[in-house]
């Protein structure tokens, strides 16, 4: 086959009806415009769990005590016999614990000079800045002497340093938490909203001993007492491996007799947030089907159209056939005449699509991902359309018998 | 009678007890009843007959656009039923130009383009088709009209242009079915003219037509009737 012959005589076909050949073409336009805005729809919402998955951190375990049972009543969550810091000292040594922190959490009224500002109180060991990867964006952060002294020493947050020192250095300045006298050794990174759209800046970090003893308050009955544990996973360990070795070894320390329901919870928080993003991306697949739906519909309008310009020219398709034209020119002429009003028809609709992206972005106020992949699965998709519906009418113009083809009226 | 065919015969094409059999619904109808016949290399040959002689017929199977139903038919010494339909497409290419009735041109393209389409289907280098196009519309007459499109062009000039465009590929053999069919009379010598012109540079023509006048430019002269040659002249015009 000839390309350029073929490639020739489609793009004179394409332009002697140019209003026939764009009406066709809005359909693939409509299709590949709307496929590819939920592509990047839902690749932004994709994008978007991954970020809040790694802002969490994406290998970590938490663990908290479970509900309490007696007597057919629930204590709630959490109300179960607290762990203490040994329980988090024994973990340290496991092969598959990266870093492990204690948690007590709290909210706290921090002073600076006349401001003041209410906000949470974390109570948290060095591996704390491990496990969420956050780094300090001036001065330090607390580090295991830090904690085993239980100094007032507090990092705080962006918001914090925002609000209560607006634009001079927060390091080394004198704050009160719950009238606790704490000097400000570090401002951390800013990490943004979380998941669930509270402000993860707006904090106060303090060691666990200092917010056990003084700032927040310990337990009634068990003076190391901690909240929660966090288990950052070593990089490379399998994670459901880590969380059922986890368990096994939870039991023990907790000593849970062989039988009897475990006395505490350990959860994967990315598997947490996956689980919540799930609907979001099962609409995504419902809303592609769709769009995809719309595309095949533009295809089929490219073969109707097709189909008359092959009995419309049915006497110029006999007339190449006698002057030498074999069967794959002719299909080829075709095909490659459904596959240019594909192919504009996708480039088009891409740049439709990316505007209707950036518009929904901007109107509904969500995120978008507008990557090349996206572009260039959208325009083969619209080129896979033209293949699919533009073969058949292609096939019917080449096995047109000669003979009759010249003497159709 | 059927004629005798030499096989060590040299003819530019040489049909031996050629059929052609239809099938309409559930009826057989029998275009050609055994034609054996040759055209010589540079013979100018006209056909006659009534309609549903078998002179369309032979037509398409010299034209290489049919194939025999039995028989054979030979171009060059290349029996045709043994070619695949690409090879006749090649062979429709190299060998023949046709000239049809209505011209055929394409409406949308020029003189010019109209005449380059065989060329792009052949294996002529592209660089030279669009001189060899526009050579063989000047052997036509035609060099001030290349940009023209066949709306903006006579009857005439329109049946030169298809003339051109059978040209093109230098073939050995030009056919044309009712050539002026479409023409008035003054046109329809003018078209003669040419053919009988490129006749004397050694084309091999075959027409087919009903008017006794056309046919007369023609050396020979087959009347067909019935899916048989009911007569063969030969004479000197």
């Amino acid at each position: 086959m000839k390309i350029g012959v073929a490639l020739r005589s489609a793009i004179e076909a394409l332009l002697a009806n140019p209003l026939r050949s764009f009406l066709t073409m809005l359909g693939i336009m409509i299709g590949v415009a709307s496929v590819m805005a939920m592509m990047a729809i839902s690749e932004g919402a994709a994008r978007q769990v991954d970020a809040q998955i790694s802002a969490l951190g994406a290998n970590n375990l938490n663990i908290r005590p479970g509900a309490s049972r007696r007597g057919g009543r629930s204590g709630g969550a959490a109300s179960d016999q607290p762990f203490v810091d040994a329980t988090v000292e024994a973990l340290r040594d496991e092969p598959y614990v990266q870093a492990v922190t204690a948690r007590i959490n709290g909210t706290g009224n921090v002073v600076a000079s006349e401001l003041n500002w209410s906000t949470s109180v974390q109570g948290v060991n060095a591996d704390y800045f491990i496990t969420q990867d956050w780094r300090a964006d001036e001065g330090r952060v607390l580090d295991t002497a830090d904690i085993n002294g239980s100094e007032a020493f507090a990092v705080i947050g962006q918001t914090i340093a925002d609000n209560l020192f607006e634009g001079s250095s927060a390091i080394g300045q004198r704050i009160r938490v719950n009238n606790v006298p704490l000097s400000v050794i570090g401002v951390l990174q800013s990490k943004g909203q979380s998941n669930f759209g509270n402000d993860r800046d707006d904090v106060v970090i303090i060691p666990i001993g200092t917010a056990r003893n003084r700032v927040l308050g310990g337990h009634p009955t068990t003076p190391n007492y901690v909240a929660a544990i966090e288990v950052g996973v070593t990089p490379g360990y399998d994670m459901e491996l880590a969380q059922e070795e986890l368990e096994t070894r939870m039991r023990t320390l907790r000593r849970i007799r062989a039988g009897a329901d475990d006395d505490f919870r350990v959860f994967n928080i990315a598997d947490f947030i996956r689980a919540r993003s799930s609907t979001q991306s099962t609409f995504g697949v419902l809303l592609a089907f769709t769009a995809a739906v719309s595309l095949i519909v533009g295809g089929v309008g490219v073969m109707n159209i097709m189909l008359v310009s092959v009995t419309e020219r049915t006497r110029e398709i006999g007339l190449r056939m006698a002057i030498g034209a074999r069967q794959v020119d002719i299909l080829g002429q075709f095909l490659i005449e459904a596959l240019g009003l594909c192919l504009i028809g996708g480039v088009i609709g891409s740049v439709l699509g990316i505007g209707a992206a950036e518009l929904a972005s901007t109107l509904g106020d969500f995120p978008v991902e507008i990557s090349p992949t996206i572009a260039l699965i959208s325009i083969g998709a619209s080129v896979l359309v033209g293949l699919f519906f533009g073969f058949f009418p292609a096939r019917r113009a080449a096995q047109l018998n000669p003979i009759e083809a010249l003497r159709y009226d | 009678m059927p004629q005798q065919s030499d096989p060590q015969s040299h003819a530019l094409i040489a049909c031996e007890n050629v059929t052609k059999t239809y099938i309409m619904g559930t009826q057989e109808v029998h275009a050609l009843r055994g034609v054996s016949v040759e055209f010589q290399r540079g013979e100018m040959t006209a056909i006659m007959g009534p309609s549903g002689s078998g002179k369309s017929t032979l037509m398409n199977l010299i034209g290489a656009l049919d194939v025999p139903s039995s028989g054979v038919l030979k171009i060059e010494n290349r029996d045709l039923s043994s070619l695949s339909s690409d090879d006749l497409a090649g062979l429709r290419n190299a060998k023949i130009g046709f000239v049809f009735q209505q011209f055929n041109l394409l409406a949308r393209a020029s003189a010019l383009t109209n005449v380059k389409l065989p060329l792009r289907y052949s294996r002529v280098p592209t660089e030279d088709i669009e001189a060899r196009a526009a050579h063989c519309l000047e052997l036509v007459g035609l060099a001030d009209r290349m940009d023209h499109r066949p709306m903006q062009l006579s009857g005439g000039q329109q049946q030169r242009v298809a003339i051109a465009r059978a040209l093109a590929g230098s073939p050995s053999i030009i056919l044309a079915d009712e050539p002026t069919g479409a023409l008035d009379t003054k046109t329809s010598e003018e078209i003669m003219a040419l053919l009988t012109d490129l006749n004397a540079e050694g084309i091999t023509v075959i027409l087919v037509t009903h008017e006794q006048d056309v046919a007369d430019y023609a050396a020979r002269q087959l009347l067909f009737r019935d899916g048989e040659i009911e007569s063969d002249l030969r004479g000197t015009s």
